[in-house]
């Protein structure tokens, strides 16, 4: 049993370490008031480095400190001279889905250089533990703690006393105002970067040696810790941001001390949250104050859809639909059957991302949902599986909409850090519950899809199922588009301010957007655990998410169509161009780069 | 109280601060039904501040509105735009990507049936149901809609009928002010809230707008203006309030206003400033 003081060193050491990842988020967000999604993975290439450099080139301790701030330092430099600054004058969402981009590209070719598996990085420091009061302390411990203090004055005397950290505070307080005065934007958003990244890098580094493991699913978890110490604080706030990561490590720690470890993240995600509804300017600002994000300005692209004639998609449907009659082959089907899956994820996206314009990182947690009530529905109370699947929509129409609605009262970028952390939370809660979920273990055993008492195993059958189902989903998704819903989810979209002085409430719209969305990607998850006949917590993941997104970035923003035109392309190309698996996830995140950087509105424009 | 009574909207020392700032500082001010009256002032002076507190769109720290009697204070803009209360934005804020028909019929939105049952949970879903099912009557209500549209616009001219099925983010400046007017008129308002409807407009677009605002006075609309151009102020105010710093330094008609010392210091202070430098800037 350790004490509680030990708990209280530990919460204050892992909060140091968040708060080198958190200070950077702020003075990123300061100036260019965009949450960095990349920082985690700046994070996971610091740690890879400090892995080389200490086990391949053994490099002396404040070395391998030197040469991890250094290499991240440039990363952090080409992120912002390759990734954003082109973005400089587009619209809003598009930074935040390049740093979404490059954070998955980055994660990649780190995995595909060092394989999955964890790595130990031993931390080159004595083994010892300094007794203090009724705890213990190591010299790792005051490390971190020493880089903590030193990378703060530092920081400190920079922002203060030198010419460079004058124009970064000048242009976090009014950026415009600052260009005014002669002030270079692009030098400021280099150093924020470079800083940023050394910070990063360097914390990173820290953590592998503090547990002695370092593995590419840090990357993710980073960010989302860096995020949520960062909004506790107040976003763009630094020294609020150096503060929210000191509580977020005592109230992780002091969680895990009465809870047990499964919950660490759990806290995590619900203090976000819990912070994100109730002082959405973080704990230190007033609630009052408008939030610091611009009240106009377009948030998505404008453009033309490219209107497709009702008898061409018409043909094209025909045409999927007689495609088992032709000799195909079995591979061919079964990747169509993905697609139309995908497919069923993307029209729920697009509808939630682009019609409404929330732009949702967490929606594999709605194919969770639908997936994990289909399967206990018909294992559990043996509900033919047709109406199990059904089941599974309308409780992810529910339980998802529910779920999400702390979200509605945000906007632009905390939307996508709400639902990446909503999405978090209800797969902790899959872990954890498990009683009803069967925690880790998962569902085995699920019954094959079924229809009035048939089975379907045969491919072309599960084809033509899942093609309908997607095809109805499509229809029903149309004609909401041409209702005065339709109209009404685009208008909130464009401006949330003029939206709802013409009577148009958000949490009505965003819900009704929320459930009829729900609807179509819990059938989508609830036919797969069928399809699977196994599932557990990891199942639906966040790359499924981000999939999803880019599917959806290259249809078009709500565009029924482009979003299954987007699926077919992205589950489709790879597998007629044979790509090795391990390659795809790469790929995706390049494609989003490459359309948001040069087709932002996709290939059949935004709706 | 009397006043109260026969006003349309009455304001009792409505107060809304920014940190150090008094935005605006307990500001009374009555509108009769059928009345024009104009708020003016040098830039920063309060009015938007104003105009937001009135719709909603911000809570005031201190002080009342009331809008045909009812205590409105605070509700939110979803609500009073129920009540009828509509407005325009200083900046512009059409819905870019929706068509002009579009954006206007957003200014139907809280007439249409299928939006009236507030009943939480069940009415949203009936909303749901009927956009999707759309009986007869919800098709017939969409068509009259659509036909309202176009009479509205026709109010314009040849300015926006021509461009009815154009994104609003193609139009051009001048274009994109009257589609946020004929936004608001489809709302059928009992009062409408104009912010410098004329800002960014040439003397000929000017001129137009300044008819159509005297069109709809004379058809008894209450209407508070925001303006910065005084000839038009003079033209068409029953009434002219001044602001200055958050406070009302002067209330009168025009000439009454106009020849105020008060209000001639207030303006040489700060420079007299119509407001269409800032306006490119933003
Ligand atoms: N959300 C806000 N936060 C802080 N200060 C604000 C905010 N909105 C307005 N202000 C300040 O309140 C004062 C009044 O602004 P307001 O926009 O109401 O002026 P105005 O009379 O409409 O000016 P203009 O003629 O330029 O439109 C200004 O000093 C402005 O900077
Ligand atoms: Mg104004």
């Amino acid at each position: 049993m350790s004490s509680w003081l030990d708990y209280t060193i530990n919460g204050l050491i892992v909060g140091n370490v968040y708060a080198l990842v958190a200070v950077g988020l702020a003075l990123i967000f300061g100036v260019s008031r965009l949450i960095n999604f990349a920082q985690g993975s700046i994070y996971l290439v610091g740690a890879y480095i400090g892995w080389v450099a200490v086990v391949q080139l053994h490099t002396p301790l404040p070395l391998t400190i030197i040469v991890v701030a250094v290499a991240a330092a440039i990363v952090g430099l080409i992120i912002e001279r390759f990734g954003l600054r082109p973005l400089q004058n587009s619209v809003r969402i598009a930074p935040l889905l390049a740093t979404i981009g490059i954070s998955f590209v980055l994660d990649q070719l780190v995995m595909l250089t060092f394989s999955p598996n964890p790595r130990a990085l031993p931390s080159q420091l004595p083994d010892v533990r300094f007794q203090v009061g009724g705890g213990t302390i190591g010299p790792l411990d005051l490390l971190i703690a020493g880089v903590g203090l030193t990378s703060a004055l530092l920081l400190f005397v920079f922002l203060r006393y030198s010419k460079l950290g004058w124009a970064v505070r000048a242009a976090s307080q009014d950026r415009d105002a600052a260009m005014q005065m002669g002030v270079d934007v692009n030098r400021v958003n280099q150093a924020v970067f470079g800083i940023a990244a050394a910070l990063g890098g360097v914390s990173g580094m820290l953590v592998g040696m503090y547990y002695n493991q370092i593995d590419t699913a840090m990357s993710l978890q980073a960010t989302l810790k860096g995020v949520v110490a960062e909004v506790v604080g107040g976003a763009g706030n630094v020294p609020g941001a150096v503060i929210g990561s000191l509580l977020l490590g005592l109230v992780e720690s002091y969680g895990v001390a009465v809870f047990g470890t499964s919950y660490r993240n759990l806290f995590a995600f619900l203090l976000l949250v819990v912070v994100l509804v109730l002082r959405p300017n973080g704990l230190f600002a007033s609630a009052r104050q408008a939030p610091p994000e611009p009240l106009t300005g377009t948030f998505i692209a404008p453009s033309r859809p490219v209107r497709i004639p009702r008898w061409a998609l018409a043909v094209a449907a025909a045409g999927f639909a007689v495609l088992p009659l032709f000799p195909v082959s079995f591979y061919v089907l079964q990747t169509l059957i993905n697609a139309w899956l995908l497919g069923m994820l993307a029209l729920s996206l697009t509808l939630v991302a682009g019609t409404i314009g929330q732009v949702s990182l967490g929606h594999a947690a709605l194919l969770a949902i639908g997936a994990y009530t289909s399967a206990l529905l018909s294992l559990t109370f043996n509900v033919p599986v047709g109406l199990a699947i059904i089941g599974g929509g309308l409780m992810c129409a529910a339980l998802g909409t529910l779920l999400i609605s702390p979200s509605f009262r945000l906007r632009g970028h905390y939307v996508s850090i709400a639902t990446l952390a909503i999405g978090e939370i209800v797969s902790l809660v899959i872990l954890n519950w498990e009683s009803v979920t069967r925690g880790p273990i998962g569902i085995s055993g699920i019954p094959p899809l079924s229809l009035f008492g048939t089975d379907l195993i045969s491919p072309t059958s599960i084809y033509w199922f899942s093609f309908a189902v997607m095809v109805v989903l499509a229809l029903l998704q149309g004609r909401l588009l041409t209702s005065h819903l339709g109209r009404s989810f685009r208008a909130i979209r464009d401006d949330d301010v003029a939206a709802r002085a013409y009577g148009l409430s958000l949490n009505r719209y965003k819900s009704l957007a929320f459930i009829f969305g729900g609807f179509a990607a819990g059938i989508s998850g609830g036919i797969a655990a069928h399809l699977y006949s196994y599932i557990n917590h990891e199942t639906f993941n966040t790359q499924q998410s981000i999939l999803a997104l880019t599917v959806v970035i290259l249809g078009g923003l709500g565009n029924v169509v482009g979003a299954i035109l987007g699926a077919v392309a992205l589950v489709g190309l790879p597998e007629v161009f044979r790509i090795a698996a391990e390659y795809r996830i790469l790929i995706y995140g390049i494609v989003l780069l490459l359309l948001v950087r040069f087709r932002p509105q996709g290939l059949l424009g935004t709706m | 109280m009397a006043e109260q009574l026969n006003s349309m909207l009455s304001l009792r020392g409505l107060t809304r601060r920014f940190g150090g700032l008094t935005a605006v500082n307990a500001i009374d001010l009555d509108l009769a039904k059928g009345e024009l009256v104009s708020i003016i002032g040098p830039n920063g002076a309060g009015k938007t501040t104003l105009f937001n507190l009135v719709t909603g769109l911000d809570r005031p720290d201190a002080g009342t509105v009331h809008f045909e009697g009812q205590d409105i204070t605070g509700l939110s803009p979803e609500r009073l735009a129920a009540e009828g209360i509509a407005r325009t934005f200083q900046l512009g804020r059409v819905f870019g990507n929706l068509s002009v028909m579009d954006n206007v019929l957003i200014g139907a939105h809280t007439r249409l049936r299928a939006v009236k049952p507030a009943v939480p949970v069940i009415g949203p879903l009936l909303e749901l149901g009927l956009a999707l099912l759309r009986p007869a009557s919800v098709k017939a209500e969409e068509e009259r809609l659509r036909e309202e549209v176009k009479i509205i616009l026709a109010r314009f001219g040849e300015r926006l009928l021509p461009r009815i099925d154009q994104p609003a983010y193609s139009l051009s400046y001048a274009n994109r002010r009257r589609v946020e007017i004929a936004r608001a008129l489809a709302l059928k308002p009992r009062l409408l809230l104009l912010d410098e409807p004329t800002a960014g407009m040439n003397p000929t677009e000017t001129a137009e707008m300044q008819a159509l605002v005297a069109e709809l006075k004379a058809e008894g609309l209450t209407i508070l203006l925001i303006e910065h151009k005084l000839e038009m102020v003079m033209r068409l105010s029953d009434r002219v309030i001044v602001m200055d710093e958050g406070k009302k330094i002067a209330e009168g008609s025009g000439e009454q206003v106009r020849s105020d010392p008060k209000v001639i210091e207030a303006y040489l202070g700060h420079g007299l400033s119509g407001s269409s430098e800032q306006e490119s800037a933003a």
